[in-house]
C-alpha cells in the first residue's frame, strides 16, 4: 500500500493553499470550513489506528466526546482559555485511550470491535447520568471561550474559529506525518500486515499499538475540544455511535491508510451534505447514500484510490 | 455641476424607493426534517406552508416573504448553531424561527444577541430559553405554564402523587413546577423518577409507580412516539385498574398521537394550551383548513399551532414595517403583540419577558364520535410563565 514518503513533496502544500484560498473566495463558508477541519482532525486520528495500525474501531467518538466535555467543563468551571482547554482535552482523552487501550488491545478483530463499541456506550451513559457536571441531555450550553492567545476573539463570521482550527490541524498533521514515516510507523504498519512476523522479529507489537492508540485518542480529544470551543456547546451527540460511524465513512470515502484520505473524505462528505441538505432538507440523506454506494462500488481505495488509478492509466498511455 | 449633483441624488432616491417596492423578507427556518424526530418538524412545516398559502394577500404590495429551510436533524445543538450562523452570515436573513428542541435553541441564542437577529421560537419549551438573549420571543409554551396549574388542580383532587419525567430541560421544568404547586396545595409527592429521553420501554419505571400506590401519576415525556410507548406501558401493567390516575401536561396526549394509543388514554386528564377538539370558531376553521390541505387523517397539534402563531406574528411585524425589518423595531413590535383569534384562544407576548401569555385548559380524553379527543373542561385565563413570575426572571 502506498503511503506518503518521508520527504515533503510540493503537492503536499495543496490542502493548506486551498484552505487559504477558501478564506478569500468564500468568506461566508468559514463556519462550515471550521467544522470540516474538526472532522479532518478526527478522521486523521482514525486513520492512525484504522489505516496504519489496522485496529478497526467503532468507538472513537468516546475520545472525541471526552475531549469535548473536558474542554467544556474546564471552561465552565475554571478557565476559558482555548489553548489550555485544548491541552487538557488532549491529555484527558489520551489518558482515557491509554487506560482503555491497555484492556481492549489485547483482543483482535470482532472482539476488539465490540469492545470499542462498549467503551462508547459506557462513556455516553456516564455523561448522560452525571448531570451535575455535564448537564445531561441538555448539554453544556453557552460555554465561555476566551480569545485565542488573549487577542483573537471568536467572532460571528467564524474567522477566528477557521484559522484556529486550521492551525491545530496543521500542527497535528505534522505530528502524524512524522510518526507514520518513522520506524515507529513502520512497526505499526508491520503489525497490521503480519502480526506473527513482527512478534517473530522481536518487535514490541502490543506496546506500539497501545502508543499509537493513545496518541490517536489524544488527537480525537483535541478535535472534540475544537468543536466545543467553536460552537460554545458540548452535548451527548459528540459521544454517540453515529459520530464514530460517520468518521469511519469519511475515512473510507477519502482513502484508508494514506494520510491524505483524512483530508479528502471529510471535505467531500461535509460539503456534499451541506449542499444536498440545502437543496432538499427532507430527502438529502438519500443523496449521501447514493454517493457512498457509488464510491464503494467503483472506487475501492476511496477517492484517492480512484485518483491513483486514473494517474496510473495516464502514465501507461504516455509510455 | 450642482445640477448634476442634484440629479444624481434624485436618481439615487428613485432607486431606493424602487427597491422598497420589491422587498423580500428572508426568514431562516431551522427545523427537524430528517431522522427519527422528523414528525415534529413536519407539523411545523405544514403549519408554515398553510399559513403562507392562506395569508398571501395580507402582505403589502411588492413585499415578499422567503423561507430558507435548514435541517438540524434532531437534537443537534452544534449543527443548529452552525446553521444559524450560516443563515445570518451567508443568507443574511432578517429573522430566524423554527426550532423544536430546547438544546438547539439554547445553542442559537447567543448568536441572535451578537448579530441582533430576532429569533421567534416555534416550539422549544424550557422556561429559561427566553432569558438567554433579548432578541428571543416565543409563541409556543413553557412546561411551567401547564405543569404549575396542573399541580394546583391536582392538589384539590388527589392526596398523593408520583412524578415521572424525561431527564432533560423540559422534564426538569415540569417536575419542579408540579412539585411546587402540588405541595403548596397540600399534596404529598410519594416518589419521583427521571427517565432518559430516548427511553421507549417504560415498564421498569411504571412498576415502581404501581408499587408506590399513589393517587395520581404525573408524567412528562416528549410528545409523539415516547408518549404512545408510555400509554402502552401504563395499560399493560394495569396501573389504571390499580386505581392510579394518569395526569400531566398535554404532551402525553397530543391530538395526532391519540389515534395510535388505543383506549388506554380515555379518562386521562391533562393541562395544555391547545387541543384540536377546541370549540373556538378560529380553531374549527384552522382544523378544517388543515384537513382540507393535508387530508382527513392529518391532525394539527400544539407544534402546528406554535408555528402557525409564529407566522402570524412574523406577518404582523413585516406588515407593520412594510417589509423593511429593523431588529430592534421588530422586537419592540413583538413585545405586546396580540392575537385574540388564535386557534388556541386569545394569546399575547408578554412585553417584560418576550414569552407567550395564553389560556390553559383542563382537558380529559374522551371518545368523540369514532375517535379520541382532548375535550376541554375548564379554562384558566391568561397564564404567564410561572417560572419567570416566581423567580423574577426576564
Amino acid at each position: 500500500m502506498y503511503s506518503a514518503p518521508a520527504r515533503l513533496r510540493p503537492l503536499e502544500a495543496l490542502p493548506w493553499l486551498l484552505a487559504i484560498a477558501v478564506y478569500f473566495a468564500a468568506p461566508s463558508y468559514l463556519p462550515l470550513g471550521a467544522y470540516v477541519f474538526i472532522m479532518i482532525l478526527f478522521t486523521l486520528s482514525l486513520d492512525l489506528v484504522v489505516g496504519y495500525g489496522g485496529i478497526v474501531t467503532l468507538g472513537h467518538s468516546a475520545y472525541f466526546g471526552f475531549g469535548a466535555y473536558t474542554a467544556g467543563i474546564l471552561a465552565v468551571r475554571l478557565n476559558g482559555d482555548p489553548l489550555l482547554g485544548l491541552a487538557a482535552a488532549a491529555l484527558a482523552a489520551g489518558l482515557l485511550g491509554l487506560a482503555t487501550g491497555a484492556v481492549i488491545l489485547r483482543t483482535r478483530a470482532l472482539t476488539l470491535l465490540m469492545l470499542t463499541l462498549a467503551i462508547t456506550s459506557i462513556v455516553l451513559e456516564i455523561a448522560s447520568s452525571a448531570t451535575a457536571l455535564t448537564n445531561g441531555s441538555d448539554g453544556l450550553h453557552s460555554v465561555p471561550v476566551d480569545p485565542v492567545l488573549g487577542r483573537f476573539a471568536f467572532d460571528l463570521f467564524g474567522t477566528t474559529a477557521y484559522f484556529y482550527c486550521l492551525a491545530v490541524v496543521l500542527a497535528c498533521w505534522t505530528l502524524v506525518r512524522s510518526l507514520v514515516n518513522s520506524p515507529f510507523g513502520a512497526a505499526l504498519v508491520g503489525s497490521r500486515e503480519n502480526d506473527a512476523r513482527m512478534h517473530a522479529i522481536g518487535a514490541p507489537v502490543y506496546a506500539r499499538r497501545l502508543q499509537a492508540y493513545s496518541i490517536s485518542c489524544a488527537l480525537a480529544g483535541m478535535a472534540g475540544a475544537l468543536l466545543t470551543q467553536t460552537t460554545q456547546f458540548a452535548g451527548l451527540s459528540t459521544l454517540g455511535f453515529e459520530l464514530s460511524g460517520e468518521g469511519l465513512v469519511m475515512l473510507v470515502l477519502g482513502g484508508v491508510g494514506r494520510l491524505y484520505g483524512a483530508f479528502v473524505g471529510p471535505t467531500v462528505y461535509i460539503v456534499a451534505r451541506d449542499y444536498l441538505a440545502r437543496q432538499t432538507p427532507e430527502y438529502w440523506y438519500m443523496g449521501i447514500g447514493v454517493l457512498l454506494v457509488l464510491i464503494v462500488l467503483f472506487a475501492r481505495g476511496g477517492i484517492l484510490g480512484l485518483v491513483d488509478v486514473l494517474v496510473n492509466r495516464l502514465r501507461a498511455k504516455r509510455s | 455641476m450642482r445640477m448634476l449633483k442634484r440629479l444624481a441624488v434624485l436618481a439615487a432616491l428613485a432607486l431606493i424607493s424602487a427597491g422598497a417596492a420589491a422587498q423580500t423578507v428572508k426568514i431562516g427556518l431551522i427545523n427537524t426534517y430528517s431522522g427519527p424526530m422528523a414528525s415534529n418538524g413536519d407539523q411545523i412545516q405544514k403549519a408554515v406552508d398553510l399559513y403562507m398559502k392562506l395569508n398571501e394577500s395580507r402582505l403589502p404590495n411588492g413585499v415578499k416573504i422567503e423561507i430558507i429551510k435548514r435541517d438540524d436533524t434532531g437534537i443537534n445543538p452544534e449543527t443548529a448553531k452552525r446553521l444559524a450562523q450560516e443563515l445570518i452570515v451567508r443568507e443574511k436573513v432578517n429573522l430566524i424561527t423554527g426550532v423544536v428542541w430546547t438544546p438547539n435553541a439554547a445553542a442559537i441564542a447567543p448568536l441572535t444577541k451578537e448579530a441582533k437577529v430576532p429569533f421567534i421560537i416555534m416550539n422549544a419549551g424550557t422556561a429559561m430559553l427566553t432569558t438567554l438573549s433579548p432578541y428571543i420571543a416565543r409563541t409556543s409554551f413553557t412546561l411551567w405554564q401547564s405543569s404549575y396549574p396542573m399541580g394546583e388542580w391536582a392538589a384539590k383532587k388527589f392526596k398523593t402523587a408520583y412524578i415521572a419525567v424525561a431527564d432533560y430541560g423540559p422534564g426538569h421544568d415540569a417536575q419542579e413546577a408540579f412539585t411546587k404547586s402540588f405541595k403548596a396545595g397540600g399534596g404529598t409527592i410519594v416518589g419521583s423518577v427521571r427517565m432518559p429521553p430516548p427511553t421507549s420501554d417504560f415498564a421498569p419505571y411504571l412498576q415502581r409507580v404501581k408499587d408506590a400506590k399513589p393517587d395520581a401519576l404525573f408524567v412528562f415525556v416528549p410528545a409523539g412516539k415516547s408518549a404512545t410507548a408510555l400509554m402502552k406501558g401504563f395499560g399493560d401493567l394495569g396501573l389504571g385498574q390499580a386505581g392510579i390516575k394518569l395526569i400531566g401536561p398535554g404532551d402525553i396526549t397530543t391530538d395526532e398521537e391519540l389515534p395510535n394509543m388505543g383506549d388506554v388514554p380515555v379518562g386521562v386528564v391533562t393541562m395544555f394550551h391547545y387541543s384540536a377538539a377546541g370549540e373556538r370558531p378560529a380553531n374549527k376553521t384552522f382544523v378544517a383548513e388543515y384537513k382540507k390541505t393535508y387530508g382527513d387523517k392529518a391532525w394539527p397539534n400544539f407544534i402546528s399551532v406554535g408555528a402557525w402563531d409564529a407566522m402570524a406574528a412574523i406577518y404582523d411585524v413585516v406588515i407593520a414595517q412594510k417589509g423593511k425589518l429593523d431588529p430592534d423595531k421588530t422586537m419592540a413590535l413583538l413585545k405586546g403583540w396580540k392575537n385574540p383569534n388564535s386557534p388556541r384562544g386569545p394569546i399575547s407576548i408578554d412585553p417584560a419577558t418576550r414569552d407567550i401569555v395564553q389560556n390553559e385548559y383542563v382537558r380529559e380524553v374522551r371518545k368523540v364520535g369514532d375517535h379520541l379527543a382532548n375535550v376541554e373542561l375548564e379554562t384558566i385565563k391568561s397564564v404567564k410563565d410561572p417560572w419567570k413570575e416566581i423567580n423574577d426572571k426576564k
